[in-house]
This record gives structure tokens, sequence and C-alpha cells, in this order.
């Protein structure tokens, strides 16, 4: 936390009070969410989705190629479109090798996600990229399969916001579960791990 | 020849620094690198961001942020848990020491801008306001930058 060093002291002290209540709100969630578990593989997981461009998807359709998977949604005005500019920038950087990647948005708010949202909003960001979305219980399923969690948060005005797993998923070629790219995970780190999956497998 | 380029080129460059900076009275307070991301529409909110830096020798707070750009605007905070599930909140009150700087960018702190009068468009610009304690305000112009923008010359 770089920008602690920054603020002053009022900050210090709330950004001390959050962390500490953020580290005591996660341990008593733990025994509620047992999801300490790995993503499934590709391969295993159960639900169907629809892209961008209306079409069906299934997980198992993304095997045969390294996989990059983020959760989001597109009324999300920081995290989502910096992690998908941040991937924008790492698929710019494979050039050509990126088209040995397949790269999925999924959104956790299917309620205003429709195709049409995601269509829009995809297209201004990596051409590699696809959104999927779909009725909430395959949206739940698919949270499952790769033990994301997401959940909706009343806003101002009757709006609500989603706070949701902001980390980018890696899978190989084979729909194995590798590693996780974190959020503000720099990209000369970001690069070589996706090098690395990519390379696993499909022996670029 | 190389003189007229030179200054030439100091104006250019004042030209283009000068939208993004903006000097308070008293406060000292210095905000560069301002910008926002376009918005696609009007139905999500949108986001700015910029480094507020105070240049005096007394601590200032920010206490507030106003554009006629939007319905509400408010500084929020993106914070990831240790289960990697991001969610943001607003900061409150932000004190900034002397020779210290708030930095809003991607992924912290930003201002939030809810309930947009009109789509952020590339290119364009737009007024903000920042309130301190101490009753100063600072009037910053925002440009514009694309969905899929890093920031200033990124």
């Amino acid at each position: 936390m770089r920008r602690r060093t920054l603020l002053g002291g009022t900050v210090l002290v709330a950004a001390a009070l959050g962390a500490g209540f953020a580290v005591g709100l996660s341990r008593t969630d733990a025994p509620a969410n047992p999801k300490g578990l790995l993503p499934l593989p590709l391969g295993e997981m159960r639900f169907s989705l629809s892209d961008h461009e209306g079409r069906n998807v299934v997980p198992q359709d993304l095997v045969g190629r390294a996989t990059m998977v983020f959760f989001g949604f597109t009324s999300c005005p920081d995290i989502c479109p910096t992690t998908l500019a941040d991937i924008t920038g790492w698929l710019e950087a494979l050039g050509e090798d990126a088209n040995l990647l397949h790269v999925v948005f999924i959104t956790v708010d299917p309620a205003r996600d429709t195709v049409e949202a995601m269509a829009e909003y995809v297209g201004y960001f990596h051409p590699t990229i696809r959104g999927w979305t779909g009725s909430p219980e395959e949206i739940a399923r698919a949270a499952d399969g790769f033990r994301a969690s997401y959940e909706r948060v009343p806003a101002e005005n009757g709006n609500y916001t989603m706070n949701h797993t902001a980390g980018v998923f890696l899978f190989d070629a084979e729909g194995r579960f590798k590693t996780i790219v974190d959020y503000h995970e720099p990209r000369e780190f970001a690069l070589p791990k996706i090098r690395r999956v990519m390379g696993d497998d499909s022996g670029v | 020849m190389r003189k007229n380029f030179q200054a030439g080129l100091i104006v250019a460059i004042l030209l283009f620094a000068m939208p993004v900076m903006a000097v308070a009275g008293s406060s000292d307070v210095v905000v560069d690198d301002a910008w926002a991301r376009a918005s696609i529409g009007t139905s999500r909110p949108g986001a700015a961001y910029m480094t507020v830096r105070n240049a005096g020798a007394e601590a200032v707070t920010l206490t507030a942020i106003a554009t006629p750009a939007a319905g509400m605007a408010e500084i929020h905070r993106t914070a990831t848990d240790s289960r990697g599930v991001s969610s943001m909140s607003p900061v409150g009150d932000i004190e900034i020491a002397p020779g210290e700087a708030a930095k809003l960018e991607p992924g912290g702190l930003h201002a939030m801008l809810m309930g947009l009068r009109t789509p952020l468009k590339e290119g364009d610009s737009f007024d903000l306001t920042l309130r301190f304690a101490d009753g100063e305000t600072v009037a910053v112009v925002v440009p514009v930058l694309g969905i899929a923008a890093r920031g200033p010359g990124r």
C-alpha cells in the first residue's frame, strides 16, 4: 500500500482500521466460505452462457487453448475497465500469439449486462476478449466452478454495485487451472505468467 | 530559428499541461494528471483520477468533490480483500500532509461520478471542484480519455 505513505494521519488511521476490519471480516467469513478451493478444470465445470454475439457457450469450449477468465460487470467504473485495459495491454504485447488464447470476461451482473450491453462494452477492448452473460442461475454456477464470489451491494438512489473476485484466472490448454494474475500485478510479472501458461502446452 | 522552435515548444507544453493543472490560493494545492475514463452513455457511473499534491506548509483536508458533469461525485476506494474480492466504498475526508499527495489512480482512490448528466466522450473535458476543510476550493479541468485508457500518456 504505497498510498499509505503518501497520505496524512487521518487516512492512515482510517486505512489501518479498515485493514483491521477487513482481516477480521475475512476471518469470520472463512468458515462460511469453504472456498479455499482451487477452480475446477474447465472441462469439469457445468454451466451454459451466451457470448456477446448471442452464441451459446460452455466452459468446455475453452479447452484446447490457454485461457484467461475475469469476472466483473460493465457498470463497474474502476477495477473492471482497468483490468480489461490491462488484459488488452498484455494481449497487445503478445501480438500474434494473442490468437492462441481464449480470453473471457464473465459478468456478475446479468440483470444489467445483457448480450447487447456486453457486446458494446467488450468492443472497446482487445478483439480477443469475449463477453459472457446469462441467467443468474448459470452465472452462479459459473462462479462456483471458478470458486469466484460476488455479491450485490446497495448504493445511492436505489442503484447497486457488485463486489466480486478481481483476479484473472489462467488455465492451460488442457483446461487445468494454473494461476491467478492478481489485480495490480505489474505487467513484467503478468506477461511471463501468461507466456508460461501458454508455453506449458502450446509449445509457444 | 532553433530558439523560436524551443519557445514554441515550451508554449505548446504549457498549453497542453495547463488544463490539468490548478493552483489554489492559500492552500497551495496542486492538481495534476487529471483524467476521466470515457463512459458508455449515462447509466453507468464514471471515474476520474488525479494527483492532489499539497505544496504548502500546512496539512490540508479534502472534504468533498463536485462536478456539473454528474448528479453526485464522491471519492471512493477500491479495495481487494484476502480472498481476492474487490469492493468500493466512499472514503470520507482525505488529509494530505505538507509535501504529500493523494493519488487517485486506477484500482485505488477514484472520483466516482454518479448520475452522469451527459456521456463522457473521449476528447472532451469537464470541470471538477475539490473542496477543502478550510473552505478553499480548487477547480480542475478533467480531460476525458478512452475507456481502455490507463492514464495520461499511457
